[in-house]
């Protein structure tokens, strides 16, 4: 028996230049901040973007965004619903308020049949929330869509940035580009975690200082795009995507 | 029309396996369809005969329901799906995404959400049969 959906997956995303997954070792650290906003940010500069929540049991990007009912539209598959000027994509679409309790095969799955049957059409960047750590879906992403970069989100604290390092020794084991680490959260100036990013030979794509009004942001993107924290995101957007 | 991309799928998939198993062309494709995901077999027929390449062109496509057969992690409880009462929206969810049926079913014994699809999720190919 085979399954015929991984077939499929490159041909739906053949006209979609970047895919960049947006990943981290641990929970909480920032990635789904920071995935809605770099999406903006480059919709905001005239680019074709899509915004791709992967974290099927908890997703948050919606919240972020302030993202109310949107339904995808159905032809000859799935056509992603807009918002913000992205083309969004979330399992909430179709789970709404409830909660999704998915094993690992469960979210495997998921994975596969949205990869399979979402038509993104053309687009200059397809980010991915993904879900916290190296497991199913993560591994589904290097295995499945091989256009996949990842981007990685740590704070300064070295319990995160521990997790960051293996990460980071698994994708350069496969061969799986790494676009850079972006430090969020930072509290006091150390280079601590840009010093052992470099010394691993990827790329330190800038500090996010923390941002006590970001928390009062959440939901109104007109209020996000003014912090500290979208300013930083553009900035190291501008730098290192395009 | 979510049929038209399964159908897409099944034809690159099925283009595949006959390349790595040497078939100049396949006469019969066995497709297994799972009750949660509730395809409607004639609009898979329909979009499988407009996407069929040279390959296939001759090929039949064999399309076969599974019964969604659901098995509770907890208490062990085995369950389909005739008694579910889905209405329209949640149906329609999981024809989607059959894996939120964890965010809609719980077992009828012990209500957990923590079940496995043991069948009758997703679109499988069975068996390829074709000439070398």
């Amino acid at each position: 028996m085979a399954d015929p959906r991984t077939s499929i997956i490159a041909e739906r995303l053949k006209n979609v230049r970047n895919v960049i997954a947006v990943s981290g070792g641990k929970g909480g650290v920032g990635k789904s901040l920071v995935a809605s906003m770099l999406a903006v940010s480059l919709a905001k500069k005239g680019y074709k973007v899509g915004l791709f929540d992967l974290d099927f049991t908890s997703p948050s990007t919606h919240i972020i965004l302030g993202i109310g009912n949107l339904s995808p539209k159905e032809e000859k598959g799935i056509i992603p619903p807009e918002a913000h000027g992205l083309k969004y994509m979330s399992i909430v679409h179709y789970s709404g308020e409830h909660v999704s309790p998915l094993r690992g095969a469960d979210v495997s799955n998921a994975l596969i049949e949205l990869l399979a049957v979402t038509r993104w059409g053309t687009l200059d960047f397809l980010i991915a929330d993904m879900p916290p750590g190296i497991s199913d879906a993560t591994l589904d992403m290097i295995r499945l869509v091989k256009k996949a970069k990842f981007l990685i989100v740590t704070t300064p604290s070295q319990l995160a940035f521990e997790t960051v390092r293996k990460f980071i020794n698994l994708l350069v084991d496969l061969k799986v580009p790494v676009v850079g680490v972006i430090e969020n959260m930072e509290m006091k100036k150390e280079q601590l975690i840009q010093q052992q990013v470099e010394d691993m030979g990827i790329k330190f794509l800038g500090v996010i200082p923390f941002d006590p009004k970001l928390e009062e942001a959440i939901g109104n993107i007109d209020i996000l795009s003014k912090t500290k924290f979208a300013k930083k995101i553009e900035e190291i957007s501008a730098g290192t995507l395009v | 029309m979510h049929e038209w991309a399964l159908a897409e799928a099944v034809v690159a998939a099925a283009s595949e396996i006959a390349e790595k198993e040497g078939l100049k062309e396949v006469s019969e494709v066995k497709i297994r369809v799972g009750e949660l995901q509730q395809i409607e077999p004639e609009i898979l027929e329909f979009a499988l005969a407009q996407l069929k390449t040279t390959r296939l062109k001759n090929a039949s496509f064999t399309i076969e329901t599974a019964k969604a057969e659901l098995s509770c992690r907890v208490c062990g409880a085995k369950w389909g799906l005739e008694k579910e009462g889905l209405d329209e929206h949640t149906k329609e969810a999981i024809h989607f995404v059959p894996e939120v049926a964890h965010a809609y079913i719980k077992c009828p014994k012990c209500g957990s959400p923590d079940f496995e699809i043991l069948q009758g999720r997703g679109t499988w190919i069975e068996r390829i049969k074709g000439e070398k």
